[in-house]
């Protein structure tokens, strides 16, 4: 049936053609199209590419690489105690941002997501780290943390202890450095959630109350599930930028001590860039970025599909 | 009035531009001296003086951006003409690449003839000649008498590695932090592997090494120097945290009297430390050389350091080997002696230094008979980063000496 009447209303090939040509759609792809494309494949697509290259040689950056390898740099790479510690130690960034750093920011969200005065300042004060550069949030809580001189010198002086250096301490440091990103970014998931909070609408929730909800089954049973969109994307940036994490980590523990608190990122610097194994960063840089686009589209396809 | 300003010093630059028809561009890593910049700034006047249609442009990077960078930049368009470099392997590997060129026909004997023979060879292979060097750098034991006084420790008997053990140990039931270092940047605690390993073995043994020789960097010198860090180390001899301070938190901390030795290099004195000469700790700073080894084959009044210079790039015009000669030439290697901003390295000019601290410096490398580079130069960015890396662990305690030599030698195979 459907046969039919497409017979009778299928303009043919060429007139199909035609139309597209001058109803503007085509001329606006063929002008508009180019830049973008351009631009993406030369700063996207070819930089990818190149490194995808350069990941299969020996190669200290001087002149074009000749020193084929094959997959030596990532057999060497999954035997290095360092990097399976880094890889490691970016998966426990992963574990904190989910387990601590989003339901403290969905909390303080809840208590100050009402538009008054006081939560502005609240909203401000607990937005202020996530302003700060990185390198700068690394920097100072450096000077925090350190033994001689911070606010942790402070306290064990008053307390009568010996001075702690928790960044030259091989158990704590990343505990150090993962307290940094909590802090430095449950400010930005938290407005995330106050957006979608006062996006639930009022009657529902009076709606609810009248019903005789408690104030927690109205949290439980309205508003996460109302802002869960909002919370599949928060989860997303925090895996991705768990991925990520760089210069937080430079600044305050330089990756020590023993190498023991790199993540995935500040890997790659020391050991692929720093040290001019360039080809040897370009098989960390892959590997990371398979990661990371397998990560993106398991949960775009899991979590971020459209209700059908 | 700003504005005003602005535009006449654009015309400047315009009627400068118009004369100048060559420009030589330096690129180096920045230095926090400001005395040295400002020599630099001195020389290039005076140049450009003499020279009217030369235009020298000198650009700096932060250290670390300067040697991550310097391979893109050299392959660049904006290619400098003249860098900065500490010789050994990035230069090997940048002579390799055919980005830095042979000036060697453009030097007469008799300048080539003046420099230090150990400068020259660092910035040489064989007839070759990459660039020249220009300061001479060295590592030694910064001491404070003060404090070593008061622990009642003779300096002046401290000649092994066994009385500086000993010294160490003394300072600790004292009540005096024996040393202080930056273990977070590394490179300042490669320093005691270093010449440990220069005292086992001498430089003979790190040529050996490289040439794989015996076993490479697992062959005894290696092994016995990473031994005898570790055994330093279990005296905990460090300022708690040294793991987590800066190279400059440790120079400051000994500048403020809190540890007894600092091994680090000589421009500690006038770059981080800040002093007027003779100023520092009241006058109770006293330079030792590193103590030697009872038994060890290197040589004891063989050195540590550096020999850094300026390497001439490929297609360099011929005015910036020009300003290099000029740049180090006996007159201006004088000129920085004088000021106390390095120890020369052409023959004869040691003598224009006043500086009591960098006479000092200046006799012990003259009396070397083997000036070593720094080991995470000489091996190059890779192998030298695992030097660092294994000296850092020898101190936390988190590497055997044998599993150390190992980690280096892996390292080199794969360099």
């Amino acid at each position: 049936m459907a046969a039919v009447e497409m017979t009778a209303e299928q303009p043919s090939a060429t007139e199909k053609l035609r139309r597209r040509l001058t109803s503007g759609r085509m001329t606006a792809t063929l002008v508009l199209l180019p830049p973008a494309l351009i631009l993406f494949t030369l700063f996207v697509i070819y930089p990818l590419a190149g490194s995808g290259v350069y990941a299969f040689y020996d190669w200290n950056g001087y002149n074009t690489p000749t020193d084929f390898v094959g997959f030596a740099n990532f057999e060497r790479m999954a035997g290095h105690s360092v990097f399976q510690q880094s890889v490691m130690n970016s998966l426990k960034v992963i574990a904190v941002s989910l387990l601590v750093q989003l339901p403290l920011a969905l909390l303080l969200a809840l208590l100050i997501y009402r538009r008054t005065p006081e939560n502005t300042v609240f909203r401000l004060i607990f937005f202020l780290p996530y302003i700060l550069a990185e390198i700068a949030a690394g920097l100072i809580w450096s000077f925090i943390v350190d033994g001689n001189y911070g606010v942790v010198a402070d306290l064990t002086r008053a307390l009568g202890l010996e001075p702690y250096f928790i960044t030259s301490d091989r158990s704590w440091a990343f505990t150090a450095v993962m307290v940094v990103i909590v802090w430095k970014y449950f400010g930005f998931h938290m407005m995330i959630y106050i957006a979608a909070l006062q996006g639930v609408p009022k009657d529902m929730i009076e709606a609810a109350r009248i019903e005789g909800a408690s104030r927690f089954e109205v949290v439980r049973h309205v508003q996460i599930p109302m802002i869960k969109p909002a919370i599949i994307v928060s989860v997303f940036f925090s895996v991705i930028g768990a991925l990520q994490v760089f210069d937080v980590v430079i600044p305050l523990t330089n990756g020590g001590p023993a190498n023991s608190s790199h993540t995935i990122v500040t890997y790659l610097y020391t050991f692929g860039l720093a040290r001019l194994k360039i080809g040897y960063g370009s098989a960390i840089g892959v590997t990371l970025f398979i990661a990371a686009v397998l990560v993106a589209v398991f949960y775009q396809r899991l979590f971020m599909r459209k209700p059908a | 009035m700003k504005t005003i300003a602005g535009a006449a010093a654009l015309c400047a630059f315009a009627v400068a531009g118009a004369h100048a028809e060559t420009s030589v561009k330096v690129l180096r890593p920045e230095s926090n001296s400001p005395e040295l910049q400002q020599f630099w700034q001195d020389v290039i006047a005076e140049y450009e003086a003499a020279h009217p249609d030369v235009d020298v442009e000198i650009e700096y990077f932060a250290s670390e951006a300067y040697k991550t960078k310097l391979p893109t930049m050299l392959q660049s368009d904006a290619r400098p003409d003249l860098i900065y470099s500490w010789a050994g392997l990035t230069l090997v590997d940048q002579v390799k690449a055919g980005l830095v060129q042979d000036i060697s026909a453009s030097l007469d004997q008799e300048y080539l003839d003046s420099f230090a023979p150990g400068a020259l060879a660092a910035f040489s292979d064989g007839e070759a000649v990459y660039g020249l060097p220009m300061t001479a750098r060295l590592v030694v034991f910064f001491a404070n008498e003060q404090l070593t006084d008061k622990a009642g420790i003779d300096l002046s008997a401290i000649r092994t590695w066994d009385d500086f053990l000993g010294a160490v140990a003394t300072l600790k039931e004292a009540g005096i932090t024996p040393l202080v270092s930056g273990g977070k940047d590394k490179w300042p605690l490669h320093f005691y592997y270093s010449y440990l390993v220069l005292r086992e073995g001498g430089a003979e043994a790190i040529r050996a090494a490289m040439e794989g020789d015996d076993e490479g960097f697992e062959s005894a010198p290696f092994v016995a120097a990473g031994q005898k860090m570790a055994d330093l180390a279990a005296l905990e001899p460090f300022q708690p945290g040294v793991l987590s301070a800066s190279a400059e938190q440790g120079n400051t901390m000994f500048g403020e009297g809190k540890g007894a030795f600092l091994l680090m290099g000589d421009w500690a004195y006038t770059q981080t430390i800040g002093v007027d000469e003779g100023e520092l700790l009241e006058g109770s700073l006293k330079i030792l050389p590193f103590p030697a080894i009872e038994g060890g084959a290197g040589d004891p009044a063989g050195t540590l350091g550096g020999i850094n210079g300026y390497a001439v790039t490929t297609g360099a015009p011929p005015e910036a080997l020009d300003f290099l000669k000029f740049l180090v030439n006996a007159e201006h290697q004088r000129e920085g002696a004088r000021r106390g901003l390095f120890v020369p390295v052409i023959q004869g000019t040691g003598d224009a230094i006043q500086v009591p601290f960098t006479q000092e410096i200046n006799a012990m490398i003259e009396a070397s008979p083997a000036h070593q580079i720094f080991l995470d130069q000489y091996l190059g960015a890779s192998v030298g980063g695992t030097v660092n890396d294994i000296s850092a662990e020898l101190v936390s305690g988190d590497v055997t000496p044998e599993d150390a030599a190992a980690r280096i030698q892996e390292a080199w195979e794969f360099r």
